[in-house]
């Protein structure tokens, strides 16, 4: 096993330098130019100019690849062109938030849609199922602005017993903390939850069927350890796969909901570093969505040992 | 006790009672009364006046930086940080004389020296002082509360120059971080103002932070715009930045943010519905929309296709489209300076007044041999005025004849595709849309996009000497008559041959909690005299 995760992190190296590759390469062909959002909109041309070779923007395209990966070497992300900071230290001030939104968000929609799914299984055709996939279909229908919007509306504007935006760091306290993560978590985990509930249901009724289920019956176990020890847990697979690939839906969401709800995270970060060319930001941004995304899978596939023993690696 | 307060104190007693140590740390009243929450027009990203010129980089500056004059809502500049100064009989010296016990938020004095420095890095920016430098034969510190400004020929916009409020402004940093080239960002954001920014609270895109400065001393006179005596009546300023306005919204009237300072046209009905807000407009001196064409390619570079733009558009179908159907918020401008200002002007604006006239706007193209070809318009979606504009300018080019080229695009890829001067089928372009403050429009110092001095003029490049004649005539004006004078023929040459096309003046609102007293309106947000119950 010990190997196998040295291998998988090893693996990880080839990876990031395609994406370190693509990401430059791609931010260099594209339009824009930071230099003149810098200048301000009564700059002259001249002084865009200027501002443009002072920060190197004017040089070859290998040149300044080069440099950027030999800061990469380093584990230097580089300093962001508007800010004058360093990316690591803006991912570090904004990485906190968007944790803090994507645990609550994965909290919420695993002990929500799980049950959901298992229920809607084991009353499949029945009217629980169909209400339950009604709102599983309602949930992958309704952009996650939407939800965010009517959840602002309601329970913070109406009935004032949430926050409308912000962030409160953990340090501050934990119900301050989470105040502000309730709305935004189950605006985001809409979808999540919709996800999970639809796979989880699809797994459990195939599970239902077999054998060993009817014969967990047949010993007179209770419905309760036939679904959740017997069923679910050889249904498991297949949903911890989703939610370790909803953890990319995620990310995205996470650029909308931190909008909508005024979260400091990762998330408005790349859309400001997108919109102001801030090309140090969004390729360190790139790299770090990239390796967070490899590491989840990694963790997915040590997880099915745990709940399938005869996965081995 | 409020709901939420209620709940929290419920929920708090509940879910935190097994994580003792990690409490709120609590705010009495008196501190959260001293807290002024503000939400900005745009994220501060970089906080260096001179080397960014955005608005907001310059609003904050404000709150940091002093300056050595500073214009009222007369648009005088009247000293700030200056005790007094001399001009030579023969108009080419002069000679300031600071202020005493003015302090840098580091503790240490302001000297002469360092007003030099900052002059000297400020002058290689902006339009005006790029003018002084240009006459310049020495600008030297005399001892540490005098310093001298020597040209070679008068400069009568001297004191103008130095208070004006149009970005750069003219700040005074300390000699170490003035001696940054201006070109590239300073690192050290110490200023002698009346707040201090605080660093270590700064996240960019989310939120910056300033505190009162004990040291500053306020002018005895009453504050009026960048003059005056700054007394700030908050402990702390913090700018909250929210990019989604449906939530700036949701936070003022839920009492998370005290004051926002440009809230939509389509979200203020709703504000104004909340006892607890007052909305009113921001800045009198609003904005003026920019159609810009580029006089190097056809078939703009034919003055007759432009006059056809002029002759066909209607600035009502501009302006409801930026700020929909309030008609406060808009006026019919023509011509190309700030209405309501000294140098506002009619001058030969007949063409932009009445009844349009298509078929006029048609002969004027068929005259400038336009025969169809594409004309690219480049269009910002992600700029809701930009982004009106281009929209109503599509289908007002399609009503004259012409076959647009619609690049919708983003503020970013604007920015970069409007500074290239090939042909449009080469990458470059023929319109593309911004707007400009109308306190750079009061007159042609920090009027960028009024220049018409070919290479040098703004994107659009337009050459006309008439104008940039009546521009020198206003610089060597002696008084507002001669002022007036100049700028009424430089109005009637701009229009003639369309430096670019204005479709018309927008106003827009500010917003703030009723237990918030002393905001002003004015060019940007002045923070002095504004109180919070």
């Amino acid at each position: 096993m010990f190997v196998y995760v040295v291998r998988r992190i090893l693996a990880t190296i080839p990876v990031m330098a395609v994406v370190a590759l693509f990401v430059f390469s791609l931010l260099y062909i594209a339009p824009g130019d930071p230099a003149a959002v810098i200048a301000g909109d009564q700059a002259t041309p001249e002084d865009v100019e200027k501002i443009r070779r002072s920060l190197g923007l004017d040089r070859p395209f290998l040149i300044r690849f080069g440099e950027w990966v030999w800061q990469i070497a380093r584990f230097d992300l580089g300093t962001s062109i508007f800010t004058g900071l360093p990316v690591t230290q803006l991912i570090a001030q904004r990485i906190e938030p968007t944790l803090s939104l994507m645990v609550v968000t994965l909290v919420i929609a695993v002990f929500i849609a799980v049950p959901m799914g298992v229920l809607a299984a084991w009353k499949a055709g029945t009217i629980i199922d169909r209400t339950i996939m009604g709102f599983a279909v309602f949930g992958f229908s309704v952009p996650v602005f939407v939800v965010g919007y009517i959840l602002a509306y309601v329970f913070a504007l109406e009935l004032d017993w949430l926050p409308v935006q912000g962030y409160t760091p953990l340090s501050r306290g934990f119900w301050p903390w989470l105040e502000n993560l309730i709305l935004p978590s189950i605006a985001l985990g809409m979808v999540y939850i919709a996800l999970i509930a639809r796979i989880t249901r699809a797994t459990m009724m195939e599970v239902l069927q077999q054998d060993y289920i009817r014969t967990a019956r047949a010993k007179g176990l209770s419905q309760r350890t036939v679904l959740f020890l017997h069923a679910l847990k050889n249904a498991a697979v297949p949903v911890i796969t989703v939610i370790g690939i909803g953890v990319a839906l995620l990310i995205g969401g996470a650029v909308v909901t931190e909008s909508v709800f005024a979260i400091p995270g990762l998330g408005r970060l790349t859309v400001d570093a997108i919109l102001r060319r801030d090309y140090p930001v969004i390729q360190g941004l790139v790299l770090l969505f990239s390796f967070i995304y490899v590491l989840v899978n990694l963790a997915v596939d040590l997880v099915y040992t745990l709940v399938d023993p005869r996965i081995r690696y | 006790m409020d709901r939420r307060t209620f709940i929290k104190a419920g929920a708090g007693a509940g879910l935190v009672a097994g994580t003792a140590g990690l409490a709120a740390p609590a705010l009495s009243q008196g501190a959260a009364a001293k807290t002024l929450r503000f939400l900005p027009q745009a994220n501060l990203a970089n906080f260096d006046p001179i080397w960014g010129t955005q608005y907001v980089v310059r609003n904050a500056a404000a709150l940091v930086w002093d300056t050595l004059y500073g214009v009222d809502e007369t648009l005088t500049p009247q000293r700030q940080m200056v005790e007094s100064e001399e001009v030579s009989s023969d108009g080419l010296t002069w000679t300031f004389k600071l202020r005493s016990g003015l302090k840098f938020h580091d503790g240490t004095p302001v000297l002469a020296k360092d007003c030099v420095a900052s002059l000297i890095r400020w002058s290689a920016r902006d339009p005006m002082g790029l003018m002084i430098k240009a006459l310049q034969k020495e600008l030297v510190a005399v001892d540490d509360r005098t310093f001298k400004w020597v040209l070679s020929a008068p400069y009568p916009k001297m004191l103008l120059a130095l208070g004006k409020n149009n970005a750069p402004c003219s700040f005074i940093m300390p000699e170490r971080i003035a001696k940054t080239d201006p070109f590239q960002q300073i690192s050290e954001y110490i200023g002698s103002g009346p707040m201090k920014f605080v660093r270590g609270e700064w996240v960019p895109g989310a939120k910056a932070v300033f505190e009162k400065f004990a040291d500053y001393v306020p002018r005895s006179e009453k504050a009026s715009w960048l003059a005056g005596g700054k007394r700030m009546l908050v402990d702390r300023i913090e700018w909250v930045i929210m990019p989604d306005p449906a939530t700036a919204s949701a936070a003022l009237q839920n009492g998370e943010v005290d004051w926002w300072e440009n809230p939509i046209a389509d979200l203020v009905p709703v504000l104004r519905r909340n006892r607890n807000i007052r909305v009113d407009i921001g800045d009198p001196l609003g904005n003026i929309g920019a159609f810009r064409l580029n006089h190097l390619h056809p078939p703009f570079n034919d003055v007759r296709a432009r006059r056809a733009i002029l002759a066909a558009l209607d600035q009502e179908e501009f302006m409801r489209a930026i700020v929909g159907s309030d008609d406060s918020l808009w006026k019919p401008l023509p011509g190309f300076f700030t209405p309501g200002t000294p140098l506002y002007t009619e001058e030969g604006g007949d063409i932009l007044k009445g009844p349009r006239n298509i078929e006029l706007a048609k002969r004027l193209l068929a005259e400038s041999g336009y025969k169809g070809e594409p004309v690219t318009m480049v269009v910002a979606q992600d700029q809701p005025v930009t982004k009106a504009q281009g929209d109503v300018a599509q289908q007002l080019l399609k009503r004259i004849g012409m076959n647009v080229d619609f690049v919708a695009t983003d503020w970013g890829t604007t920015g970069q595709r409007r500074a290239l001067k090939t042909p449009p089928a080469q990458g470059g372009w023929n319109i593309f849309f911004s707007w400009h403050a109308g306190a750079d429009c009061t007159n042609p110092a920090g009027y960028t996009a009024i220049r018409a001095n070919g290479d040098r003029a703004w994107f659009g490049w337009p050459d006309i000497p008439e104008v940039e004649k009546q521009v020198t005539a206003w610089f060597d004006a002696k008084n507002l008559e001669e002022e007036k004078a100049a700028i009424r023929a430089l109005n009637k040459a701009a229009v003639e041959n369309v430096v670019f096309v204005p479709p018309g003046f927008f106003l827009t609102y500010t917003a703030w909690r009723s237990n918030v007293t002393g905001i002003t309106k004015g060019p940007l947000p002045f923070f002095w005299d504004v109180a919070k119950a």
